[in-house]
């Protein structure tokens, strides 16, 4: 049975009717087309279906979107406003922290989370928050590289 | 991966809780949903209905109760890890909520949902037995306390029954002179435990005085490594001593050990050994700090 939801997703309510079975991350992507989360290992792992959920990162594939009911999501669509970068993108963007920028919508997120957890971390202290999330094209260093400059430019947001 | 359909119903407290769970046979709890989801996904559970606990905020937060911390179910490992009073009073708990998975899987994962299910790989189970802790399970009729080397009874199964809800953990906190430690062998890509070892020793002048140690993830379910505890006890708190204690933990083992694609059984059984003597290093040097 069909259970109605309503979530606020990057400022804006959006209704649904949907299966209790169906995930967050399939509820942003299926359901009101936002791409910008993907899916990658769909088992929790990888990182790159990370949202905010309530102003924390959580994996959303592993979130039902009846859990997120009543919730505000922010998702990469969501970061920028009036067309200007956040401090996060502009920095992956400065420092060259992407190549196929597959896993950069939840690497900016795990970011996020550190940043708002620690403002100042270390470069092990960066590599340690990104431990939920794999990049399989940079080798890290330069997404390294971008969290420092973004926490270095003031911070996430 | 899609889960098989499934009622959604919601509870807002311990009562409805149980109303939704005697009114629907099979049904699960959800609470973070960090393990019952994979669970779903991969289709190794396919309950008729779903209750969804989240709401419950009697469920949630962390509170000091006589010698004890009674950590409520919903708490979240993120919760427990930053805790001030765990870190002193239960530093091998906050050690182990820590690595737990990533920061992401903390936010979302709870301690009881955790220990409900049971995971044999689980890292909080290996610390609630070595420190003693209680699962505060309540059924419709009351609630009752059950030793965690006691809840913990088989590869994802507990003492827990059909009708009871784990509403809350309560740890013994560490007095002056006792310290602990939690150390793993973490599974590179999910930070399970290939191997983990709990320790607490209360160090009285320079010797071992009381011993508690636990052994998990490559056994089916949280043990106590009681041939270590009776090795150690007694003995200079040194390298040495930690070393000859852990090399007994194969006596505790048996031939009950788990072994996988990642890791075969004999050589997290000689992997054991080493993590038990670090867990109980690390425990004994914080002996010495408090």
């Amino acid at each position: 049975m069909k259970v109605p939801i309503t979530i606020s997703i990057n400022g804006r309510a959006r209704s649904a009717e949907v299966e209790p079975r169906l995930l967050l991350v399939q509820f942003l992507r299926d359901v009101l087309g936002l791409t910008g989360t993907k899916i990658g290992c769909d088992t929790s792992q990888c990182g790159a279906c990370m949202v905010l959920l309530d102003g924390i990162a959580v994996k959303s594939c592993t979130c039902l979107a009846v859990q997120a009911d009543g919730c505000a999501v922010t998702t990469i669509e969501g970061l920028a406003s009036n067309g200007q970068l956040s401090a996060l993108q502009e920095a992956f963007w400065e420092k060259h922290g992407l190549q196929c920028g597959f896993c950069t919508p939840g690497m900016i997120f795990a970011a996020y989370e550190l940043l708002r957890t620690n403002p100042n971390p270390s470069p092990e202290q960066i590599r340690h928050g990104l431990e939920g999330n794999m990049c399989r094209c940079t080798g890290y260093q330069n997404i390294v590289r971008a969290v420092q400059a973004a926490a270095a430019a003031g911070g996430r947001a | 991966m899609f889960a098989a359909n499934f009622e959604y119903l919601r509870a807002t407290s311990l009562a409805e809780a149980h109303r939704l769970l005697a009114a629907n046979p099979g049904a699960k709890l959800l609470a973070g949903g960090h393990s019952l989801v994979p669970l779903l996904k991969l289709r190794l559970a396919a309950p008729p209905a779903v209750i969804d606990i989240g709401p419950i905020t009697e469920l949630r937060g962390i509170a000091g109760q006589g010698d004890s911390l009674r950590i409520g179910a919903l708490t979240t490992h993120a919760a427990v890890a930053a805790s001030a009073e765990v870190r002193t009073s239960a530093a091998a708990l906050a050690e182990a909520a820590a690595g737990v998975g990533d920061p992401a899987v903390r936010n979302r994962g709870t301690i009881g949902g955790n220990i409900a299910h049971a995971d044999p790989a689980s890292d909080l189970p290996t610390v609630l037995v070595a420190l003693d802790a209680a699962v505060v399970a309540v059924g419709p009729k009351g609630e009752r306390t059950i030793p965690a080397a006691e809840f913990f009874t088989g590869i994802m199964t507990t003492a827990l029954r059909d009708n009871e809800i784990v509403a809350a953990v309560v740890v013994p906190m560490s007095k002056r002179g006792v310290g602990s430690a939690y150390v793993k062998f973490a599974h590179p890509a999910s930070r399970y435990a290939v191997v983990g070892a709990a320790a607490r020793v209360a160090v009285n002048k320079g010797t071992c005085a009381e011993v508690q140690v636990a052994v998990g993830g490559l056994v089916p379910h949280a043990r106590r490594a009681s041939a270590v505890e009776r090795a150690l006890t007694g003995q200079p708190a040194e390298a040495a001593s930690f070393q000859a204690a852990a090399a007994r933990v194969r006596e505790d083992l048996g031939g009950d050990v788990n072994g996988d694609v990642f890791a075969s059984a004999e050589y997290r059984a000689a992997m054991a050994p080493v993590y038990v003597k670090r867990a109980l290093a690390a425990a004994a040097a914080r002996a010495g700090l408090t």
